[in-house]
């Protein structure tokens, strides 16, 4: 029995990456659910927008490392998301006027604007690939570790290590700002309460007096900048592909239903939730459960209850469970 | 004009494929007009859904897969040692699993709520899952262990993959009818991410299970369907050769133009008898039923009809074409690699065929398929001399290089583009709806 390198073991292998993954599904899930909650339509076009975003900031960061400008321990790319955050809000902001706007005016059913973001989808997905291509790009600098599992070991004496990449740290602290921020905004502010009140009843908010067109630029310029966000700390952490991107499209609706469409607290939960169950379920407990049982008792295999190939079953198995029993989600979201 | 329309467009469409054939090669042309036969399939398969019923599926590419898994499984050659080491005993596993699911199933609906019910489920699913596991884990060790360089699967029944078409038409109906029973419930938008998700984890499931059919490792030289000979072999056939010597053609070039047009009857028939059987069904009662439904749902009920079943039963018949196509295309490309599917190619290109072609009409959904897939073979080498017009004056360098490498993303937006402006200006598409 050594409950304190089990404990250790879980820690490193399981609760740090699930807390850092999570936080980035959490933030592109927020922008998911503004969408849907505004617009009424889920954007299939989210995950390249993150891609655009993260690709818009990849440049900028190489910019700024070829002009010799870093900052200091953190990763350039903190420095260049700003800019990048910009120049996806004008792509977002310009494709809203150029198809979104046309469709809100003749009053389409959802269904067909679900259509026109797989059209959105096509281009931003084509606009990133020709930029900066297919491949993998690594642009994280800047101190690699917050602690070491060596640096830990030989501070406590333990046999297990417990690592923090400095990635992780920062994606937990970038991601607590935005959604404090966020909900200041939401529950704040004169623009955050006309949005709520949109996203209540539209028809009594127009009665109000609130500007549906600004509105809707507020929730595009959010879901950009948080989709921005989310890729660059996502890429941070692991790489930037953009077909990965595509691919994290699936998690992130997961946990935007998961949570209640249109629930922005669902939304966090629903991502640490997903994150969680993926990592949980696809880790092999071999080494946590060695130091849990006695020796003799010790498993042989790996302990593993799916390959982590599966990491997206398991998204969809909670997804799937979850709609069947509650349909609008663990917060109640809306349906349209 | 709109009396003509149907024939004008399709006269318009043969046009750029003998266009393609004169200018740039007959061989190339009778390519793309082989997959577009197979793309039109999966067009209409997913018209059947979209059109006649509006149900959203953004699994495609999961059911065009399972027919091409069928492929895998009906015609490959047997191996018996590895089915031996382990095949009865994966079964078994598998069964346990599938028995599990249904017990649970079972059990949901008749215990009554509470505590006590949860404590069961949990109890027979954790169970079920070990037991699962403990029955199906040395089987697949087993059978994976048998000549893993060249085999390592279970291998399949060595039938003629004329007969796998069928069969692929089945695994997708099958595995639509458990989609169907868990999602059609839910909303249109909620429908297609969770068919879209279920498309990934069947790709998931053919990359990892190596025992079924390698998963990455791939499955090569599946034999070709029925009447369609191979390249070499025409060129052996001494009949084939003195017809070729007749005609002064080149023997190479002739008989992969020959198997191409054996490729194109073939699939000719297969589509030529869909579109008869979808036109019939949506004349009929039946098809005015699916439309009643599809444009209103809760008088269509009111009218006593079932719509939890007859959407069952679309999705149930659309799927079942997918899958057919997908047993086409393995067929055709003699090789299942899982890698391959990827959701743009074979989710959302089809959406754009439909979309673009006139979702509720058959002939639509035919013209889209021929259309787009011409449009996405041809993009590329379109993209490549725009750019390379535009490039002519720049000096070699990074930026250079660059841009004529990026040719090859010029289909995704095309079609983006084409998809859009097709919704913006003419939504219903080519060829409307009558």
């Amino acid at each position: 029995m050594d409950v304190l390198n089990a404990l250790v073991a879980f820690l490193n292998f399981v609760f740090v990456p699930a807390v850092a993954y999570g936080a980035q599904l959490a933030l592109g899930a927020l922008g998911v659910t503004l969408i849907y909650s505004i617009l009424r339509f889920s954007n299939f076009a989210h995950g390249d927008t993150m891609a655009f975003g993260t690709m818009a900031t990849i440049l900028f960061t190489w910019w700024f490392q070829s002009m010799g400008w870093h900052f200091g321990p953190l990763p350039t790319a903190l420095l260049a998301l700003p800019f990048g955050i910009v120049v996806t809000c004008a792509l977002v902001l310009g494709t809203d006027r150029m198809v979104y706007a046309y469709y809100r005016r003749t009053k389409a059913p959802p269904v067909i604007l679900v259509i026109v973001s797989m059209g959105v989808m096509f281009i931003m997905n084509a606009l990133t690939r020709f930029i900066i291509g297919v491949g993998e790009q690594n642009f994280a600098d800047g101190g690699r570790f917050l602690i070491s599992a060596g640096d830990f070991k030989a501070a406590t004496g333990l046999a297990e290590g417990l690592a923090i990449k400095s990635t992780q740290a920062i994606t937990v602290v970038v991601a607590l700002i935005c959604v404090g921020l966020l909900f200041w905004f939401l529950q704040k502010t004169r623009a955050g309460k006309s949005m709520r009140a949109y996203s209540d009843n539209e028809d009594l908010a127009l009665l109000s007096g609130i500007n549906p067109d600004r509105v809707v630029q507020i929730t595009w310029i959010i879901a950009a900048t948080l989709a921005t966000i989310a890729g660059v700390l996502y890429g941070l952490d692991k790489s930037f592909k953009p077909f990965t991107y595509f691919q994290l499209l699936l998690p992130i609706f997961a946990a935007a239903i998961v949570g209640g469409l249109g629930s922005p607290i669902g939304a966090i939960v629903g991502g640490f939730l997903i994150a969680f169950s993926e990592i949980m379920v696809t880790y092999a407990w071999k080494k946590v459960l060695g130091y849990l049982v006695p020796a003799d008792l010790a498993p042989e295999g790996l302990v593993q209850l799916m390959s982590t190939d599966y990491k997206l079953a398991v998204s969809f198995a909670i997804l799937i469970i979850v709609l069947l029993f509650m349909p609008t989600g663990l917060f109640k979201g809306k349906s349209v | 004009m709109t009396r003509n329309r149907t024939p004008l467009l399709f006269a318009a469409v043969a046009l750029l494929f003998l266009l393609t054939g004169m200018y740039q090669s007959w061989n190339l042309a009778l390519n793309i007009l082989t997959m577009a036969l197979i793309s039109s399939i999966m067009a209409l398969g997913v018209n059947m859904q979209w059109g006649y019923a509006g149900l959203f599926n953004t699994g495609v590419m999961g059911f065009v897969a399972l027919g091409g898994l069928a492929v895998v499984i009906m015609s490959s050659a047997p191996i018996p040692e590895a089915w031996a080491a382990g095949g009865p005993r994966l079964l078994a596993g598998l069964l346990t699993g599938a028995v599990t699911i249904a017990v649970a199933i079972f059990a949901w609906g008749r215990l009554p709520k509470g505590r006590m019910r949860n404590v069961v489920m949990a109890v027979l699913l954790v169970g079920g899952f070990v037991l699962y596991r403990g029955v199906f884990d040395p089987a697949v060790t087993a059978v994976e262990a048998f000549n893993p360089a060249t085999a390592g699967n279970i291998g399949g029944f060595g039938l003629p993959s004329l007969w796998a078409w069928p069969v692929g038409a089945l695994f997708a109906a099958i595995a639509a009818w458990a989609i169907g029973k868990t999602a059609l419930g839910l909303r249109s938008d909620y429908l297609a991410i969770a068919t879209l998700g279920i498309a990934e984890i069947i790709i998931a499931v053919m990359r990892n299970e190596d025992w079924l059919a390698r998963g990455v490792k791939n499955i090569i030289n599946l034999p070709r369907p029925w009447p369609v000979p191979y390249e070499v072999e025409l060129q052996k056939d001494p009949g084939f050769l003195g017809w070729v010597a007749n005609w002064g053609f080149d023997p190479a070039t002739a008989s992969s133009i020959v198997v191409k047009l054996i490729y194109i009857g073939l699939f000719g028939l297969v589509l030529a008898g869909l579109i008869w059987m979808s036109e019939m069904a949506l004349k009929s009662p039946w098809g005015r039923m699916m439309r009643a439904i599809r444009d209103n749902e809760v008088s269509a009920e009111a009218m006593g009809k079932d719509v939890t079943r007859r959407h069952l039963q679309i999705f149930i018949l659309g799927s079942a074409a997918l899958g057919l196509a997908g047993a086409m295309l393995t067929s055709m490309e003699g090789q299942l690699t899982p890698n391959s599917y990827i959701p743009l190619r074979f989710t959302f290109l089809v959406w754009v065929m439909v979309i673009v072609g006139g979702s509720g009409n058959n002939w639509g959904s035919v013209l889209g398929g021929f259309l787009i897939w011409w449009l996405w073979v041809m993009v590329e080498p379109m993209g490549q001399w725009l750019i390379g017009a535009v490039t002519a004056g720049m000096p070699d360098g990074a930026l250079k290089a660059h841009l004529l490498e990026s040719a090859a993303h010029m289909r995704f937006l095309t079609m983006g583009i084409v998809l859009l402006l097709v919704l913006r200006f003419s939504p219903r598409g080519l060829i409307p709806e009558k």
